[in-house]
């Protein structure tokens, strides 16, 4: 038997823990998100990870895979709730069975399982929604907090992003759009309070070290690196960078989506630009673009790029000389 | 085996254009929205193909090496000009739909590929022959992905018809899956390459099961791993 010598390294952590750890984080959102739009958001969370699950088993069955070790690893949980949490709470209950079960053919198992998609796989079934789909992908119920008395049932309503948009085109300028309903104190009405929950689920993935700072981080500035400089030019057409952070998907995506440990870059700088390239893309294609967020677009253009971020941002090894390119 | 049988065998089947050659495929992906306008560039694909080839290995003895392929272009030129005279005069609507890819058959890989491959080095009743399955080889993937696609964007099949056999057809369709919502997706460039994708691993699986029928089994324990 051979003596153990150092270095002792710790146990990488198994998917299983990991994913539970995003389940976790994600619970604050999820609970804020039901408390302001009713039970809707919980439905669609049954319902997708219901079908990501059976998806999953049934690939896996075609495949000749084992099913318990990889059902049990959470990873299908985790993607159909991402997904869930993506689509609006009133939409019909087979736009979640469709999405889910994209997400995880196309998105996954086409190329091979966990570890293998090239792609975040909650966003692939997410566009392939909103593109086939744009009717019911778009229709957003206004606030419903369950506290308050049911309204009239699922009447959709302009998102903060779709408001702030159709009303630039109008020539009204963001100081006069500020009172309106959709408007919240510093984000999106309603959304903000998502977003800071999302942040803090972040909070304690970084807390945990199971995500890095880099991606998030990067995300954010990127972002904020290009609506800053508009919103000084001029704070009447452009939203605040802090606008932008807390509506839409930007906290989701930061530091749930874009994190995903499989489709995103791996080393420390190709991480920072694999982050500061999305938030920057998302701000393009929220302003100038043809649908109201960009998170997903801008996760899955990036996802492409990951594999060459990796490859010229490896980190130089101790001993060698910095010139020397790394073989392909 | 016999030329004729290898030559229908390998059009339509093991060395498909469409699935295996993967070639013309902008044309492939580009017009094969639905059923109809599948269908069309097939035919028009078919016919200048069947008569490229037929020409090309008629002038094969005459053509120096050093300029074949110039020769070949504009003989394949020359025919797609002809064909998309015929379809401006005839099928007006259909011509105006698929625009571009009509004349851009003039630089389907696969035309002047059947031509360098097999027409400039076989008589000409087997380049014919060859470039008829080819062609109808290439005009079964458009068509199956045209159908595919139009099913599940649309709910039917064969909208359009009229475009191709005059007025009386006009509203005539199969609607297969009634009161459909409507998949936008497979009406889209990404539900092209995904339907293509989808259908070359279908050949692929059904290859392989004829394959491993055809192989008596060895071994019949499952491999580990």
């Amino acid at each position: 038997m051979s003596r153990l010598s150092s270095p002792f390294l710790p146990v990488t952590r198994k998917v299983s823990t990991i994913m539970r750890e995003v389940l976790l984080a994600l619970l604050p959102g999820v609970i804020v998100y039901t408390l302001l739009f009713g039970t809707g958001v919980l439905s669609n969370i049954a319902i997708a990870v219901g079908t990501c699950l059976l998806v999953e088993a049934a690939m896996l069955r075609l495949r000749s895979k084992p099913l318990r070790p990889f059902l049990l690893d959470s990873s299908a949980l985790v993607t159909g709730i991402l997904l869930a949490l993506s689509i609006p709470p009133i939409a019909p209950w087979w736009i979640a069975v469709v999405g889910a079960a994209f997400a995880m053919l196309l998105g996954k198992h086409v190329y091979g399982g966990i570890g293998y998609n090239p792609f975040n796989p909650a966003m692939v079934g997410f566009v392939v929604l909103l593109i086939s789909f744009p009717v019911q992908m778009t229709a957003w119920p206004p606030l419903q907090p369950l506290w308050s008395a049911p309204a009239t049932d699922a009447v959709s309503a302009a998102t903060a992003l779709d408001h702030v948009r159709a009303q630039l085109g109008l020539q009204r300028t963001l100081s006069e759009i500020r009172g309106d309903d959709s408007i919240g104190l510093f984000g999106a009405s309603g959304w903000e309070w998502i977003a800071l929950a999302y942040l803090l689920g972040g909070l304690f993935l970084l807390w945990r070290r199971t995500i890095r700072w880099q991606i998030p981080v990067g995300l954010l500035l990127g972002m904020a690196a290009v609506a800053l400089p508009f919103w000084l030019y001029d704070s009447d057409r452009y939203a605040s960078p802090l606008f932008h952070w807390f509506s839409g998907a930007t906290m989701l995506g930061a530091f749930f989506i874009a994190t995903d440990p499989v489709s995103a870059a791996t080393t420390p700088r190709g991480r920072i630009l694999f982050g500061f390239g999305i938030g920057a893309l998302t701000y393009v294609i929220r302003s100038w673009g043809g649908y109201p967020d960009g998170i997903a677009f801008a996760v899955l253009l990036f996802n492409i790029c990951a594999p060459t971020l990796d490859r010229y941002t490896q980190p130089r090894v101790y001993g060698h000389g910095r010139r020397e390119t790394p073989e392909p | 085996m016999n030329p004729y049988g290898k030559i229908v065998r390998d059009g339509l089947w093991s060395n498909n254009p469409g699935f295996v050659q993967l070639l013309g495929l902008c044309p492939l992906l580009a017009t094969s929205n639905n059923l109809v306008n599948g269908f069309t560039l097939g035919m028009a694909t078919v016919l200048v193909l069947l008569l490229s080839n037929t020409i090309v290995s008629a002038i094969r003895g005459v053509v120096r090496h050093e300029i074949r392929i110039p020769i070949y272009v504009m003989v394949i030129a020359s025919l797609v000009t002809i064909v998309e005279l015929l379809m401006n005069a005839y099928f007006n609507a259909l011509y105006n739909i698929l625009g571009i890819f009509l004349p851009i058959i003039t630089t389907n890989c696969i035309i002047i590929g059947r031509a360098e491959a097999y027409a400039s080095k076989n008589p000409v009743r087997l380049a014919a022959f060859d470039g008829l399955m080819m062609g109808l080889g290439f005009a079964l993937a458009l068509i199956l992905l045209g159908a595919m696609r139009e099913v599940l964007a649309q709910g039917t099949l064969g909208d359009g018809l009229h475009l191709l056999l005059g007025e009386n057809f006009k509203g005539v369709r199969l609607t297969v899956i009634p009161q459909y919502q409507g998949l936008l997706l497979a009406a889209l460039p990404p539900g092209a390459f995904i339907g293509l994708g989808l259908l070359i691993a279908g050949k692929n699986w059904i290859d392989a099961r004829m394959h491993s029928r055809s192989v008596p089994l060895v071994q019949t324990a499952p491999a580990a791993g």
